[in-house]
């Protein structure tokens, strides 16, 4: 990253040559004057970016560790980490955590192979390949919200999904499952990875396009089968595509709200299957007003993320030196 | 003898996979012309894809007048609208400012912005809220758009544009006399078409769809956006299926449209989100 943002800067000196012949103001007085117009043009996305993610940003930091709350008369008060204590001392904070996990654990596999396996599909020379991947990617454009609804009904004891389940299992398989504790966060998963895949696969296939076509020949030549240049020429050639898919969908799978809001028949529910982070920051911060303590739950959802892409840059890194 | 019969394979593996990804949104547009009690009855069978018994448009005028849709989708438009549109010239004029102008201090504003793209919404959304809520803006478009104009994302993809074309072209513009302003408008922003196309798809797709923020910032029908609103009127009593169908349809296929008609753009925005990193 830092290679980026020091870009322009060695490329300074050379335009400022290529500049400085050309008629007009002096030097200097010109490049005052671009310094101006510089400020100026970024001065209302530097203003928003402080306003409306450094600032709340840093009263997340400092609120949760105070008792603040949404509407209170009582002024608020330092506690010190009393919030995160309690937080990480009860039970519905380790629910939540327990159910991304697990969220995790199942969605980014599955999904990532799923991706992967529609990409190189639809990455053939197949007639109508664009058709289906048109197919794979609509679910992407449905909104989540009216995807979960949509789903929720899917889902009915006596619905559609059901249905296919009693006509295959000859009736001996068809839970409740909106209602059932260990079927709830299944039935969310796979919604999210219906809606989600498709926009993992269009970069997967962005990056299996990536992969020049000589080494596959070069492979063939070797007398290399399908499955072995797949897995010596295909996965090493995406590798960074793969990683950004999984940190993606790890991220998003922290992220995850709108399924959990929607679906069940209470948020989070039934018995708290289906919470998640976001929703138990969302009921402390909001529905509870606990500004402090909802503070902190989003402190270490963000350590979460901050973790998580720390890890990918790093690999990522280590390709870099290694070739 | 082999070839043919995997090409078989591998199309009836692609069909299969095609109606995984469809029947939802079949289902979804043949239950919003029935009756609650058709959908209901119906959902066990192969007739769930099927709008018979047929009502018209019935639900989509329930869906109207019980749960004014026109105005939710009102809010939608002016909320996403608002954000795409400002963000457009905001997010530009910064990644143009970082990627080409000379000013002190621009290597530190650079690294500052990417270090903001690590900070998800959610993390902000409670201390957001609590700022709104003492500054009286709850229940408002602006505090549904305000925050999400900046977004270091675009800023990002902005600069790296940027940074990618030829120095040579400003200064032709510059050599000419024009200053900064006039360079950028009618030099460098028509260049960048490709990258305003990225930034207003991916912006649209994502402020259409957001519903943690205003689940928290709004509280009646007036400025609540279309995922919020098929999310109250699924648990608004009476629950009419065929009627929060046609709240799906209609809050589903405009967007949908949208896509097929600029497919290309929208592949190759998202395809690009996997570039950086």
């Amino acid at each position: 990253m830092p290679n980026i943002a020091s870009t322009p800067e060695t490329k300074g000196p050379a335009r400022q040559a290529a500049s400085s012949p050309s008629a007009g103001p002096p030097r200097h007085s010109r490049r005052r004057q671009e310094a101006a117009s510089a400020w100026l043009f970024a001065a209302p996305g530097l203003a928003l970016l402080g306003l409306f993610i450094a600032v709340p940003f840093t009263l997340a930091l400092w609120w949760s560790m105070t008792n603040h709350r949404l509407i209170s008369p009582l002024p608020t008060s330092f506690v010190g980490l009393e919030n995160y204590t309690s937080i990480l001392g009860g039970g519905d904070f380790w629910q939540a955590l327990g159910n991304n996990v697990w969220f995790v654990a199942v969605v980014v596999p599955v999904q990532t192979a799923f991706a992967l396996g529609l990409a190189v599909l639809v990455n053939g020379k197949l007639r109508g390949r664009v058709v289906f991947r048109t197919i794979y990617f609509l679910p992407v454009v449905t909104v989540m919200a009216a995807s979960a609804v949509i789903w929720t009904l899917l889902y009915n004891p006596e619905g559609l999904i059901n249905a296919v389940m009693k006509a295959f299992t000859f009736g001996a398989f068809a839970p409740d499952w909106l209602n059932d504790p260990r079927w709830a966060l299944i039935s969310v998963m796979i919604v999210s990875m219906w809606q989600g895949v498709g926009f993992q696969m269009i970069i997967l296939l962005a990056a299996l396009q990536d992969v020049p076509g000589e080494l596959y020949e070069a492979a063939a030549l070797d007398g290399a089968g399908a499955w072995d240049q797949f897995r010596n020429v295909t996965l090493p050639g995406i590798r960074n595509g793969l990683l950004f898919v999984i940190t993606v969908t790890t991220v998003l799978a922290f992220r995850l709200f709108d399924q959990v809001w929607i679906m069940p028949q209470t948020p989070g529910g039934p018995l708290g299957a289906t919470r998640t982070m976001i929703l138990q920051m969302y009921e402390t911060g909001f529905s509870k007003q606990q500004v402090g303590r909802g503070s902190a739950v989003a402190v270490i959802f963000f350590v979460i993320v901050l973790l998580i892409t720390v890890v990918q840059r790093r690999v990522v890194r280590e390709d870099g030196e290694s070739s | 003898m082999r070839r043919p019969s995997a090409t078989v394979v591998q199309y009836t593996i692609m069909s299969v996979l095609a109606v995984f990804f469809l029947f939802p949104l079949v289902y979804m547009v043949a239950s919003s012309f029935k009756t609650n009690d058709a959908v209901l009855s119906g959902s066990g069978s192969w007739r769930a894809f099927l709008p018979t018994p047929f009502v018209g448009f019935d639900n989509y005028a329930a869906a109207f007048s019980r749960a004014s849709f026109g105005r939710v989708f009102m809010n939608s438009l002016i909320i996403s609208g608002g954000i795409v549109g400002l963000g457009l010239v905001v997010n530009s004029l910064l990644g143009y400012a970082l990627a080409r102008l000379r000013f002190a201090g621009r290597a530190v504003v650079v690294g500052v912005v990417i270090a903001l793209m690590i900070i998800p919404f959610e993390a902000l959304a409670v201390p957001l809220l609590a700022m709104m809520s003492s500054l009286g803006q709850l229940d408002t478009y602006q505090v549904q758009i305000l925050p999400f104009i900046a977004n270091p994302l675009f800023v990002y993809l902005f600069y790296t544009f940027f940074l990618g074309i030829p120095k040579s072209i400003e200064e032709a513009a510059r050599i000419d006399g024009a200053g900064p302003g006039r360079t950028f408008v009618s030099v460098i922003a028509p260049l960048a078409r490709p990258a305003y196309a990225t930034m207003a798809i991916l912006g649209f797709l994502f402020s259409w769809a957001q519903l943690l923020w205003p689940v928290m910032v709004t509280r009646g029908i007036d400025v609540r956006p279309l995922p919020l609103g098929i999310g109250t009127f699924k648990t608004t009593p009476p629950v009419l299926w065929g009627e929060i169908m046609a709240y799906a349809a209609m809050m589903t296929i405009p967007l949908l449209i949208i896509f097929l008609l600029f497919q290309r753009y929208f592949v190759a925005g998202v395809a690009s989100s996997g570039v950086k990193g």
